[in-house]
C-alpha cells in the first residue's frame, strides 16, 4: 500500500472502536486537549498573588548553575555540600555552565564519591551501612526472586549473569592496578 | 526515606521539614509512590544525587502547617501535589509551561524543580517520607474533590498525567496508528489516552509479559513482546502495511533495557546517559513526517539518539515534562464518567519501613509488579 496514495486500512472503524471502548474519542478534536496550544496565557496564576515572589532566606552560599543571573527565589535545602565531594560539586557549579560536558561528568563523579565518603563515615557510626537491608535484596526470596526472571522472555535475563563481574570488575581491576604500582614502590625503595 | 548510593535506600529519622519561605506548606503524607524514573536516581544515572536526599515526587497527604502568606490552603486540607514545583508567575508559568518554572531550581536553567529529584532538579526533599515541604503552596497542590480517594489521586500528581500528555504530544488525530514504547505506568496511560483522542489502533511493545496482559485488559492494545522478535522494528512495518505508526511514544526512557553493548555504557558504566534503545526504536519504526512524543525519563547527560534518521524521515519530535496541573480538570471529567480508573494499575502497596525492599522489587521487576504505592505513617 505504501506505493500508493491509500493508506493502510485498519481493522476496526470508528464506530467499532466507539462501541468496544470506554470514552472512545472523547477528546477527539486536537484544539481541545488540555495543553494545546502550548504556550497559551494562564489568566489565573493558578492561585499565585505575586509578581515575583519573596525570597527564601540563604542560610549557606547556595550552589547554583551560572546560566541563572542570581538565586532563584525559592530552592531545596537537601544535603548541602560537604567533604571533597562538595568541593567538586562546588567546583562544577561555580566554573561550568550546564552547555559544558565537563559540569555534568564532575557532578557524576562527585556522586560516586559522596557515596564512598557516606560508606566509609556511616562505619564509624552506630549504624553503618548494611549491604543486605539497603539493597533490598532480600526481597528476591519474598517477591518470586527466580519465578519472575525465568521461562518469562525477559531481555534483561540475558545479560543479568554478567552483572557481578561488570560491577566488581572494575574494583578488581583498579586493586589490582594499586596493588602492582605499590609492589613497584617497594622494589625501587628497596634498591 | 533515604538514599545511600546506587541501589541502597533506608529508612532514616529525619527532622520534620520546616517552612522555609512564606508560601510553604508542610504536608503529612498518606500515600506516595515509586516512580519509573526514580530508577534513574537509583541506579546514580542523574547527576547530583546526594546521599541524604529522600526521593519521591509522586505523593497526596494531609496540610499539616501553612507558611504566613498561604491563602489557597488549610491545615487538615486533603491535598495532591502535582510533581512539578512552581511558581505560578514566571515567564515560563504565565505561558503553562510549569514544568519548565524558572524560579525555583537555581542548580539549571534546563530543568524545573522537582519533589525528590536530585540536585539537578533543586534539591527538594521528597514525599517517600512521612512529612514534605510543599513550596508555593497556592500554586501547585489542590484540594482532592470529595468523591475521589487517595490512590487515584497520586496516580494523576504523575504518572497518569504524563501519560496523557505523552500522546497530547502525539497529535493524534481520527484513525492514527500509534505505538507506545514501554507498558510500565506511563506507557499504559498513553496507550488508554490514545483512544479517548481517537486513535484507530494502539500497540504496545514490552518485554514482561505481565505488563503486556495489563496493557491488552486496561488499556485495550494489541501487544508485542520484543524479544520474541529478532527485529522488533522490521515486524512494525510489517504489521502496519510497510508504513510505519503515525505516532510513536516512548514511555520507556534511559532505564530501557536494550542490547548487551547499551547495557554495559549506559547502565553499568554510565558512559552515556542512559539507554536511548527506546528512542532509536520509536525513530526507526514511526512512519515518515510522523510525531513522536517522548515521556521517559533522561538526564542531561548525552546519548547516542539517531539523530539522522529522525531528519531525513522528517518526523517531529516533541517532550517535556508534563505540566500536571493544566491536565487535572479534564483527567477529574474522565474519571467521573468512568473512562479512566487511574488505581487500577497499582500492583503492590508497600509500608515506608519497608522501602528498600520495594525499590529492588521494583527494579528488578519481580512479582509482577507495575506500580507499587507507599503507605506512610502506618
Ligand atoms: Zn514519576
Ligand atoms: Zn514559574
Amino acid at each position: 500500500m505504501t506505493y500508493t496514495s491509500e493508506r493502510p486500512p485498519l481493522p476496526e472503524t470508528s464506530e467499532q472502536l466507539r462501541a468496544r471502548i470506554p470514552g472512545w474519542g472523547a477528546d477527539l478534536d486536537p484544539k481541545d486537549r488540555p495543553s494545546v496550544p502550548k504556550l497559551q496565557w494562564q489568566e489565573d496564576r493558578t492561585g499565585a498573588h505575586w509578581e515575583f515572589p519573596e525570597r527564601q532566606p540563604e542560610k549557606w552560599p547556595r550552589e547554583r548553575s551560572i546560566e541563572h543571573e542570581f538565586l532563584t527565589p525559592v530552592f531545596g535545602t537537601s544535603c548541602p555540600p560537604a567533604g571533597f565531594s562538595g568541593m567538586l560539586r562546588k567546583l562544577s557549579y561555580r566554573k561550568y555552565s550546564e552547555g559544558r560536558a565537563a559540569h555534568w561528568l564532575l557532578l557524576l563523579a562527585a556522586d560516586r564519591v559522596d557515596a564512598w565518603e557516606s560508606h566509609i563515615r556511616s562505619l564509624l557510626t552506630l549504624r553503618p551501612d548494611n549491604p543486605i537491608t539497603q539493597t533490598g535484596v532480600l526481597s528476591e526470596f519474598s517477591r518470586h526472586g527466580v519465578s519472575s526472571r525465568f521461562g518469562k522472555k525477559r531481555a534483561d535475563v540475558k545479560h543479568q549473569m554478567l552483572d557481578p563481574v561488570i560491577v566488581t570488575g572494575p574494583w578488581v581491576l583498579v586493586g589490582g592496578l594499586v596493588f602492582a604500582a605499590i609492589r613497584r614502590m617497594l622494589r625501587r625503595g628497596g634498591r | 526515606m533515604v538514599y545511600r548510593g546506587p541501589y541502597k535506600v533506608r529508612v532514616e529519622e529525619k527532622d520534620v521539614p520546616a517552612i522555609e519561605h512564606p508560601n510553604d506548606a508542610v504536608v503529612r503524607v498518606t500515600r506516595a509512590a515509586i516512580c519509573g524514573s526514580d530508577l534513574h536516581l537509583y541506579h546514580g544515572m542523574m547527576p547530583d544525587t546526594r546521599v541524604g536526599m529522600t526521593f519521591g515526587h509522586e505523593f497526596v497527604g494531609v496540610v499539616e502547617e501553612v507558611g504566613s502568606s498561604v491563602r489557597n490552603l488549610a491545615r487538615g486540607d486533603r491535598v495532591m501535589v502535582p510533581f512539578n514545583i512552581f511558581c505560578g508567575t514566571c515567564w515560563y508559568c504565565a505561558r503553562g509551561l510549569y514544568s519548565n518554572c524558572h524560579n525555583v531550581n537555581p542548580n539549571a536553567t534546563a530543568v524545573g524543580g522537582i519533589y525528590g529529584y536530585s540536585h539537578t532538579c533543586g534539591g527538594y526533599d521528597g514525599g517517600q517520607a512521612e512529612y514534605v515541604r510543599v513550596p508555593f503552596a497556592d500554586v501547585g497542590p489542590a484540594v482532592i474533590p470529595g468523591w475521589m480517594d487517595d490512590e487515584d489521586a497520586v496516580l494523576l500528581t504523575d504518572a497518569l498525567a504524563t501519560g496523557y500528555f505523552g500522546a497530547q504530544l502525539g497529535d493524534i488525530v481520527e484513525g492514527d496508528v500509534v505505538v507506545v514504547f514501554g507498558a510500565g505506568p506511563v506507557g499504559l496511560y498513553a496507550a488508554k489516552s490514545a483512544w479517548l483522542m481517537g486513535a484507530g489502533r494502539v500497540i504496545v511493545i514490552d518485554h514482561l509479559e505481565y505488563r503486556l496482559a495489563k496493557a491488552r485488559t486496561f488499556a485495550h492494545a494489541e501487544t508485542y513482546n520484543f524479544c520474541e522478535y529478532d527485529d522488533i522494528v522490521m515486524h512494525l512495518k510489517k504489521i502496519t502495511g510497510y508504513l510505519g505508526a503515525d505516532v510513536a511514544i516512548d514511555a520507556a526512557g534511559a532505564e530501557a533495557d536494550g542490547n548487551f553493548v547499551q547495557h554495559v555504557t549506559s547502565a553499568k558504566l554510565k558512559l552515556q546517559g542512559g539507554s536511548p534503545v527506546a528512542l532509536n526504536w520509536a525513530i526507526d519504526s514511526v512512519r515518515k513526517g510522523g510525531t513522536i512524543s517522548v515521556m521517559g525519563a533522561y538526564g542531561p547527560m548525552f546519548s547516542a539518539v539517531k539523530f539522522g534518521d529522525a531528519l531525513n524521515k522528517g518526523l517531529t519530535l516533541r517532550m517535556n515534562q508534563c505540566p500536571v496541573k493544566r491536565q487535572w480538570p479534564r483527567l477529574f471529567e474522565h474519571i467521573r464518567n468512568g473512562y479512566l480508573k487511574p488505581s487500577d494499575i497499582v500492583t503492590h502497596r508497600i509500608p515506608l519501613e519497608h522501602i528498600a525492599e520495594g525499590y529492588h522489587m521494583f527494579s528488578a521487576k519481580l512479582d509482577g509488579c507495575i506500580k507499587p504505592l507507599i503507605v506512610a505513617g502506618s
